[in-house]
């Protein structure tokens, strides 16, 4: 597989496309006509930015992520069983392992992935049936597309849109959170966060300039309307989104 | 439903096209009649606006995060010479390789050239309208690639050898019973009038050219230019497989998708989500920073991104319709407009349909053959107001008419402007002209002069008043 840089073949390209953006840019464009009623936020330089006065960094005029632990919870529990997520809420990771078997029997799993992390090895004792981990330079694409459910942890919850957070660094890589017919996320509710706002953050803040090659905010269950726009879960990701969350 | 001409994949779109207006006016002649077909859109459309007022509902100022999104926008938008070099910088150092495309030829050139590099056979696909854009499916197919849509919508639209109808819902207009008809034919599965079912059957017809296929190719709602990151926003997962699976990831995407921050994203996610589809956030939104890294389980080799420009530059270098740039590609317009609710899809003959398509298609293919679709719009500004980035959609319509009459004046219309105002700046000529008028509009009726033959044909004269409005109020 070729998978250094061709040869700059496109130089000319590059040049023209910028040349041609700096001289449309000559002329100023007219702001866009405002309605609220608030000051136009002002950045540094020219151009107003995204950069909002403090009191609107919470950005009060988006949906409610909560304010404290509970709030978050709530709002966070809520937003997923309208997603039609499923979540269970277990003391300990103990009652999680037992959790999982539970719906392993359940759903008559033959094979389950996982990938190496504090909160989901524990759980491989209470799987009933065979397992298979995703590892570096081991990796098993047809393997993987055998399993039942995949199970992993993730960066964080956003309560106020229901979305879990998962990376290429810490979560099993990109396929195992979509390739097997179910997901399972084990997580904490210290990893709650209010907005999506605060976990791109959080992960800036993780992530120290370098990214991890994938970072995806999963939003309930696969699901398609392309069909007489009837909702139909489990078009090409997982069908059922199962979160357990432990203090 | 099926008795207009669909817009042909297989040619090429570049150069002039004298017969686009002709064929506008035939086809939205012939949808119009077709009302069953006009009732499923309608019904089709019934669940979106109800969800999404349940969404904006949730937001605790919905005009407030309108103006945030459309000042991130605007500010992208408007330092693209600099945001643009900004993230392809921080792309490259993420390990991504960035191509240019200067029109749509240069697109496709580089995107098979890289086919050929990776010794590709099997291609797997996840919606992409600047492909569509580009007609990339053709250009590959002629090479004797295998290629696959694995969006379900985009999938179906492919075995019907259609292109997309609406340019977020790729098939809203076929109904169940011909997909299933569609899916017996092409996959020999049995007959079925479940949505469910159907998917199911995508499902497992997919999941295996997933594994197989050498390279998968996406599209791009946002590049990042802080941290050099591409967001695709989808719903079914197979944006993420095909960028999963593969050996190699090639996306394409357009200049103007840039926003500086990746906090933006938070505010733009969220709004895309709830003005294109009703929904609180898409089901995936997901952001990709170059290749696997070292120490990560999977993902592709290699990561190409085509950036291409195909006239954006050229909407750039118009301040005054600049703001179409900010385009997230919702189709929030297209679910609200009356003229593309009755007209249809394919009417448009364009990649890009209903009201953001009319502003922007003249710009993409040429002002002297697609300004009909500046009149395609009773100018009730409903897609202006659906707009979650604020562009002026309906005023652009009427720049586009103004710019089309000053660039090729009708001399017709010209004319006509001028008798009119010989008459109306003379008290006397517009009295008797109007007296006039009302003694031969019954005339004008039965003896459709051809001046107002097409007028006619959908329109009612009203009964001429015996007194004109001037007379009666000199009586009153």
């Amino acid at each position: 597989m070729t998978t250094a840089p061709a040869p700059r073949r496109d130089g000319s390209a590059r040049e023209t496309i910028l040349a041609r953006l700096r001289e449309a840019l000559r002329t100023p464009a007219p702001l866009p006509h405002l309605k609220s009623h608030a000051p136009a936020p002002a950045g540094p330089g020219r151009f107003p930015s995204l950069t909002v006065l403090p009191e609107q960094a919470a950005r009060p005029w988006l949906p409610d992520g909560g304010t404290t632990p509970e709030e978050r919870l709530s709002i966070l529990v809520e937003n997923l069983g309208k997603l039609r997520a499923l979540v269970y809420q277990v003391p300990d990771l103990a009652a999680a392992a037992d959790l999982v078997g539970t719906l392993a029997r359940e759903r008559d799993w033959k094979q389950v992935a996982w990938h190496d992390h504090p909160l989901v090895g524990p759980l491989r004792g209470g799987i009933p049936c065979g397992t298979y981990e995703v590892r570096p330079n081991a990796f098993d694409k047809s393997a993987l597309e055998a399993c039942d459910a995949g199970i992993t942890a993730c960066e964080a919850l956003v309560a106020q849109t229901g979305s879990i957070l998962v990376s290429s660094a810490t979560c099993g890589g990109r396929a195992l959170s979509i390739l097997p017919h179910v997901h399972v996320v084990i997580a904490t509710c210290d990893q709650i966060v209010s907005t999506l706002g605060d976990a791109l953050h959080l992960c800036q803040a993780r992530a120290g300039g370098r990214m991890p090659s994938m970072l995806s905010f999963i939003t309930g269950p696969s699901r398609t309307g392309d069909i007489e726009r009837i909702l139909v879960l489990g078009a090409h990701g997982p069908k059922e989104l199962i979160v357990i969350l432990m203090p | 439903m099926s008795m207009q001409s669909i817009p042909a994949t297989t040619t090429e779109p570049a150069g002039p096209d004298r017969g686009a207006k002709k064929r506008f006016l035939h086809d939205a002649a012939e949808h119009v009649r077709d009302t069953g077909h006009r009732a499923f859109v309608r019904k089709a459309l019934g669940g979106y606006y109800a969800s999404r007022d349940t969404q904006k509902s949730r937001y605790r100022d919905w005009e407030q995060a309108r103006d945030a999104a459309s000042l991130a926008k605007w500010s992208a938008v408007n330092r693209l010479d600099e945001l643009l070099p900004r993230f392809v910088a921080n792309f490259e150092a993420n390990g991504g390789v960035v191509h240019w495309a200067r029109d749509a030829d240069e697109a496709r050139t580089i995107v098979l050239r890289l086919l050929r590099e990776a010794k590709a056979r099997a291609v797997i696909k996840s919606k992409c309208m600047t492909s569509e854009e580009i007609h990339l499916n053709a250009a590959m197919e002629h090479d004797g690639y295998g290629v696959v849509e694995s969006d379900l919508g985009e999938f179906i639209q492919q075995l019907r050898g259609e292109p997309p109808y609406h340019f977020v819902f790729p098939c809203m207009h076929v109904r169940r019973d011909e997909i299933s008809e569609l899916f017996g034919k092409h996959l020999g599965t049995p007959p079925t009038d479940s949505p469910e079912e159907l998917t199911m059957i995508a499902r497992r017809h997919m999941r295996r050219l997933y594994v197989d296929a050498d390279v998968g190719i996406t599209g791009a709602n946002f590049l990042v230019a802080e941290t050099g990151q591409i967001s695709i926003t989808e719903n079914e997962g197979n944006a993420r497989l095909t960028a999963a699976l593969p050996r190699v990831h090639i996306a394409i995407s357009g200049i103007e998708k840039v926003v500086e921050r990746l906090d933006d994203l938070s505010v733009l996610l969220p709004m895309l989500a709830t003005a294109g589809a009703g929904q609180p956030m898409t089901c995936y939104n997901t952001l990709y920073a170059g290749p696997r890294r070292d120490g990560e389980t999977d993902g592709p080799e290699a990561m190409h991104l085509v950036l291409l420009d195909n006239q954006r530059s050229a909407i750039l270098a118009d301040p005054e319709q600049r703001d179409s740039l900010h385009c997230i590609r919702c189709g929030a317009c297209l679910n609200v407009c009356p003229i593309f609710k009755n007209v249809g899809g394919f009417t448009y003959g364009t990649t890009y349909q209903g009201p953001i398509g009319s502003v922007i298609t003249p710009h993409l293919r040429g002002l002297a053959d697609w300004n009909h679709l500046s009149g395609a719009s009773s100018l009730c500004g409903a897609c202006t107001d659906a707009c979650p980035v604020r562009i002026d959609i309906h005023h652009h319509l009427l720049h586009n008419r103004r710019n089309a009459a000053r660039t090729a004046p009708n001399r017709w219309e010209r004319l006509g402007h001028r008798a009119f105002v010989a008459v109306a700046s003379r008290p006397w000529v517009f009295a008797a002209g109007g007296a006039m008028v009302r003694r031969t509009l019954g005339l004008l009726t039965w003896l459709r002069p051809p001046l107002l033959r097409d007028w006619l044909a959908t329109r009612d004269l009203p009964r001429a008043p015996a007194r004109s409005f001037r007379d009666q109020w000199s009586r009153r």
